[in-house]
C-alpha cells in the first residue's frame, strides 16, 4: 500500500486527523439527533453522565468495553496481515458453544478459577477453528475472506439456534438458552475496584474478563511489534508479493493470522457469558463482533488505541441505555448509526480531510509536510 | 392433486421470496461487474424499504413510495461511491458502515416519525401495490394442471414481481449488447484500458453505483410495500447477504443470477413449507438446516468444488490515475 499522500508530523498523523474524522462523526450523528427532534448538545450531557456520572454507570461501561476490546483486537489482528475478518460476530457466538460445554461439564464440581482458564481455552480453540475454514479457503483456493466469513457468520448462527432451541435447552424449558451456570463457572466480579475510589455500586457485570483483554491487548502489542512472525504479519499485509518474495508463507501467514484473531474474537463471549448472563443464549453476541470494525478502525489498529476506543464505545452503549430513559424518541439504535458514521468516516473516508490539512501545514510551514518531495514526485 | 396443488403453492413462494434476492442481486451485478465490492445492498434495501413504507403512508400513494426508495437508496450508493470511487476508501469498509447507518437510522427515524416501535403505519389498500390478476385468471382456474399455473403462478402478483423478472433480460442486454454495459464491464476488468480510451473511470463507476441504488430501491419497496404492508425494523434480515451469495453462485451473470435467486427462494419457501413434516428418505430436516444451506453452498463454490467463480479483476481495487 503505497501512500499517494505526504509525511505529515506523526502527531497530525496519529493524533490530530483521527480526532478530526471522529469528530465529523459525532456531527453527522448531532444532526441525527436534531432530526428526531431533540437537543444534540443535551443528548451529549446525557450521554456521558450516564457513562460515567456514578460508579454503576463506570462499572458497566467498563463491562461493555471488555468485550468490544476483544473484538476490536480481533479485527485488528487480522487487518494488520491485510485480512478484512468480518467473521468476528460468528466467531464469538460459535465459541459460545465451546464455553457451554465447559462449564456445563464442570460447573458443578471445579471451582471457578480452574473452570476458568478451561473456557478460555475452549472459546479460543472454537473461535480459532471456526476461523480455520475461511483462513484455509482464502488462502488455498483464494476465496474472498469477506465473503466466506459473512458466509460463516450466518452459518454460525444456524448452528447456534438449532443447538439452543434444540440439545442444549433444558427439558421443560421454553426458552432457547441453555440452563443456568453454578457457582464454579461465575466469574468474580471487580466491582469492588471501582469501590475503592468512593463510588457505589448497586450492581455490575463488570468482571475479571476486564483484565484478560488487558492482558491480551499487551500479547497483541508484543505480537504484532515485537515478535518474527508478528513482523511477518506486518509484511505481508503491506505488501504480500514483497512477503512472497522474502520467503514467507503466504498460506501459514494467512492462517496462523486468521485463527488468532478468531481466538480473540472467541475469548470475547467469556465476558457475557461466564461474567453476566450465566448462560449460553440466542444472540447474546448481540452486534458485539460488528462494533470490533469500528473500534479496530478507531484505534487504528494500535492495542492502546483499540483500548481507549472500547471504553469510548462501552461509554457509547452505557450511556446510550440512560438516553433511551430521558429522550423517549432516541434507543440504543443510536449507537448503530454513530457506529456505522465511525466507520465511515474514521475507516472509507480516512484520507478525506488530509490533502486540507497538508495545505494548511504546508502554508504554514512547507518543511514540515516535506514539500521537496511533493514536489519530486509532481503532484 | 394434493401433491400438485402443494407444488404450485411452494413455486408460487419462491417466486415471491426471490424477488427482494433477484433485484438486489442484479442490483449488485451492476456495480460488481463495474469494479466496486458492494457489501452494502443490505443496508441500501433496507433504507428503501424504510422511505418507501413511509413516504406512501404520508403522501397515501404507492407511486410517491417507490420513487422515495429508489430516491434514498441511491443517495446511499452515491455515499459509497464518494468513499470508494472519489476517495479511494475500503470499499468493504464503507459497505459495512452504510449497513451500520441503514440499520440505525431507519430504526431511529422510523421510533421518532411514527411512534409505533421503529414500524411505520400499516399501508391501506392504494398505498401498496395491489396484486394484478390477468386476463382469463379465474376463468381457467379450474381447469386441471394449467388451470393452477396460469392463475396461481403466472398470474396474481404485483408489478413489482414481473419487473423484476423483467430486469433480467434488459441487465442482459445493457451489459453484453450496449456500450455503456461494455465499458462497465471493461471498467470492471482494466480501469487503465478505459482510462486510456479517454472515458472517465469514476463517472462510469458512479453510474454503475446509480443503477445499483435503483434496482435496491426497487428491492426495498418490494419488501415493505409488497411482501409486507409496512416497514418492520431490520426487515431485510441478511436478504442482502444472500443476494451476495446469489451473485458468487451466479458467477456475475444476469441469467444465472435468476437462477441462483429462485434456488436460493426455493429453499427459504421449502423450508417455511416443511416445518415439521419429515421427508422421504432423510428424515425430518430442520429449519436452521435450510436456512444456511445457500451459505453453505456459496462457501462450497466458492472452494471451487462446483466449478470455479472468478470475480471481476478489478473488483475492490480503487482506481489511482497515473501522475
Amino acid at each position: 500500500m503505497s501512500t499517494p499522500y505526504a509525511k505529515l508530523p506523526a502527531w497530525a498523523d496519529y493524533g490530530l486527523i483521527p480526532l478530526i474524522n471522529l469528530s465529523v462523526a459525532f456531527i453527522v450523528a448531532g444532526f441525527v439527533v436534531m432530526l428526531v427532534g431533540e437537543n444534540p448538545f443535551r443528548a451529549a450531557v446525557i450521554l456521558v453522565e450516564g457513562a460515567f456520572g456514578k460508579g454503576t454507570g463506570i462499572a458497566f461501561t467498563l463491562f461493555y468495553a471488555t468485550t468490544f476490546i476483544f473484538t476490536g483486537l480481533s479485527v485488528a489482528v487480522a487487518a494488520h496481515c491485510g485480512l478484512f475478518n468480518i467473521g468476528t460476530e460468528g466467531q464469538a457466538y460459535i465459541a459460545g458453544l465451546g464455553i457451554a460445554i465447559v462449564c456445563l461439564s464442570f460447573d458443578s464440581t471445579l471451582p471457578w478459577w480452574l473452570t476458568f482458564p478451561l473456557a478460555i481455552v475452549a472459546s479460543a480453540l472454537v473461535g480459532a477453528l471456526w476461523a480455520l475454514i475461511p483462513a484455509y479457503l482464502q488462502a488455498k483456493r483464494g476465496s474472498h475472506i469477506v465473503i466466506t466469513t459473512i458466509m460463516f457468520n450466518f452459518i454460525a448462527a444456524s448452528i447456534m439456534v438449532y443447538l439452543l432451541v434444540g440439545p442444549l435447552k433444558p427439558a421443560g424449558s421454553q426458552a432457547p438458552q441453555t440452563r443456568n451456570f453454578l457457582a464454579g463457572a461465575e466469574l468474580p466480579k471487580l466491582n469492588w475496584i471501582i469501590e475503592l475510589f468512593g463510588a457505589k455500586i448497586r450492581s455490575a457485570p463488570l468482571n475479571i474478563c476486564f483484565l484478560l483483554a488487558l492482558v491480551m491487548a499487551f500479547l497483541v502489542w508484543l505480537l504484532i511489534w515485537r515478535t518474527k512472525l508478528g513482523y511477518e504479519m506486518r509484511t505481508y499485509g503491506h505488501s504480500p508479493k514483497a512477503a512472497r518474495y522474502a520467503g514467507i508463507s503466504e498460506t501459514r501467514i494467512i492462517i496462523t493470522a486468521m485463527m488468532i484473531s478468531g481466538a480473540l474474537a472467541g475469548m470475547m463471549a467469556l465476558n457475557p457469558v461466564m461474567g453476566d448472563q450465566h448462560n449460553v443464549a440466542i444472540d447474546f453476541v448481540s452486534g458485539a463482533g460488528f462494533v470490533g470494525i469500528a473500534v479496530a478502525l478507531m484505534g487504528r489498529l494500535h492495542p492502546v488505541g483499540i483500548v481507549l476506543a472500547a471504553i469510548l464505545f462501552g461509554m457509547l452503549y452505557q450511556g446510550g441505555a440512560e438516553l433511551a430513559f430521558e429522550m423517549p424518541a432516541i434507543s440504543r439504535d443510536m449507537i448503530v448509526i454513530i457506529q456505522g458514521l465511525v466507520i465511515l468516516f474514521a475507516g472509507a473516508l480516512e484520507h478525506m480531510f488530509r490533502p486540507y490539512i497538508q495545505a494548511l501545514f504546508a502554508s504554514f510551514s512547507p518543511k514540515s509536510v516535506g514539500m521537496q518531495a511533493i514536489n519530486g514526485k509532481g503532484a | 392433486m394434493d401433491i400438485f396443488n402443494a407444488i404450485i403453492q411452494v413455486l408460487d413462494s419462491t417466486i415471491r421470496l426471490s424477488v427482494p434476492l433477484l433485484l438486489a442481486c442484479l442490483a449488485g451485478l451492476y456495480s460488481e461487474r463495474a469494479g466496486i465490492f458492494d457489501i452494502g445492498l443490505e443496508g441500501k434495501m433496507l433504507v428503501g424499504a424504510f422511505a418507501g413504507a413511509a413516504a406512501a403512508s404520508v403522501f397515501h400513494s404507492a407511486l410517491i413510495g417507490l420513487g422515495m426508495a429508489i430516491l434514498i437508496s441511491v443517495a446511499f450508493a452515491l455515499v459509497h461511491g464518494f468513499a470508494s470511487i472519489t476517495h479511494r476508501g475500503n470499499q468493504i469498509v464503507s459497505g459495512v458502515a452504510i449497513n451500520f447507518i441503514a440499520a440505525g437510522s431507519t430504526i431511529i427515524l422510523g421510533q421518532a416519525w411514527f411512534q409505533q416501535g421503529g414500524r411505520t403505519p400499516a399501508l391501506q389498500p392504494g398505498e401498496r401495490f395491489e396484486a394484478i390478476t390477468w386476463p382469463g385468471a379465474d376463468a381457467i382456474r379450474d381447469v386441471p394442471i394449467i388451470g393452477p399455473i396460469y392463475a396461481e403462478l403466472l398470474s396474481g402478483h404485483s408489478i413489482l414481481v414481473y419487473f423484476a423478472f423483467a430486469m433480467v433480460p434488459f441487465t442482459w442486454w445493457v451489459l453484453f449488447r450496449t456500450r455503456f454495459g461494455l465499458r462497465l464491464r471493461a471498467v470492471g476488468e482494466n480501469p487503465a484500458a478505459v482510462d486510456t480510451a479517454g472515458i472517465s473511470v469514476a463517472w462510469l463507476r458512479y453510474r454503475a453505483l446509480i443503477c445499483t441504488g435503483i434496482l435496491t430501491g426497487f428491492a426495498g419497496a418490494y419488501l415493505s410495500m409488497v411482501q409486507n404492508g409496512g416497514f418492520v425494523k431490520d426487515m431485510t434480515a441478511g436478504k442482502g447477504y444472500i443476494a451476495l451469495a446469489a451473485l458468487i453462485f451466479a458467477k456475475w451473470k444476469p441469467v444465472n443470477a435468476m437462477f441462483a435467486c429462485l434456488l436460493f427462494g426455493f429453499l427459504d419457501a421449502a423450508s417455511i413449507r416443511l416445518q415439521g413434516t419429515p421427508l422421504p428418505i432423510v428424515g425430518k430436516v430442520s429449519v436452521q438446516f435450510m436456512q444456511a444451506l445457500p451459505y453453505v453452498l456459496t462457501v462450497i463454490l466458492l472452494a471451487g468444488f462446483i466449478g470455479k467463480a472468478i470475480p471481476p479483476r478489478a473488483g475492490g481495487v480503487p482506481y489511482v490515475k497515473e501522475r
